[in-house]
């Protein structure tokens, strides 16, 4: 079976992750899939480039988790999970997650929960290079009400 | 007990190393935290309470109740912003 959690530094391709996601099984009806990106602007400044760290082997794990909630939760077939760290470039992919079930409701909820879960909960940290120089980036309350929205309270911000 | 401490981001930066062995009599990670905020300058800055700091045992999330285990790997970090 293929990984369902990678961190890695190059970037990846969506059609290719998807179709090995959906791994030729036709009970599968609804593919869906989140893809972040590096926006060149944030809380006011211009970004000209990002570094992602975070903490190997507790990000894999803590993903790992996730995915296994979302099974529990949805009536989902498979995750996927993509994230990269490093210095990154707007126009950048970041993340993906991506979610195949039967039919489409249960893969945009599951497709949901797993980026309000990372968001959140993965051990992953921005720091942007602005005008005004170089900045952590602040979690965002908005974000731990988005978990909240599904039960799970675990205020990061 | 011997346990081992990561720091990460901009708790990292402003302790100036990203891990540090301890032998500590610490049994919980809030007497852990209250050592470490009598260590230096920069720990007492970075790991003030007040401050958001999130910390994980083994690699798992976990408040300061928790108790640390012989040879356990603690970390200290500001909230995370991945995605």
């Amino acid at each position: 079976m293929a990984a369902r959690v990678s961190i890695q530094t190059g970037d990846f391709n969506l059609a290719d992750e998807v179709e090995a996601l959906r791994q030729g099984d036709k009970h599968v009806g609804a593919v869906c899939t989140f893809t972040g990106t590096v926006r060149d602007r944030n809380d006011g400044l211009t970004v000209s480039s990002m570094e992602l760290e975070h903490y190997p082997g507790m990000t894999e794990k803590a993903i790992e988790a996730m995915v296994d909630e979302a099974l529990a939760r949805f009536d989902i077939f498979a995750a996927r999970v993509v994230h990269r760290v490093g210095l990154l470039q707007p126009l950048d992919q970041v993340v993906l997650v991506a979610v195949t079930s039967a039919h489409r409701g249960e893969s945009f909820r599951a497709c949901e929960f797993l980026m309000d879960y990372l968001k959140t909960q993965a051990p992953f940290w921005k720091k942007e290079v602005t005008p005004e120089g170089a900045r952590w980036v602040d979690a965002r309350v908005s974000d731990d009400a988005a978990l909240a929205r599904w039960g799970i309270s675990a205020p990061n911000a | 007990m011997k346990i081992t401490i990561r720091y990460f981001a901009s708790i990292r930066e402003a302790i100036g190393q990203g891990s540090e062995s301890r032998d500590t009599v610490a049994m919980r990670l809030s007497d852990l935290r209250n050592e470490l905020l009598a260590a230096s300058p920069a720990h007492a800055a970075s790991l003030a309470r007040g401050k958001s700091v999130r910390m994980a045992i083994d690699q798992v999330m976990t408040d300061e109740s928790a108790l640390l285990t012989e040879g356990c790997e603690v970390a200290f970090f500001p909230p995370v912003t991945g995605g």
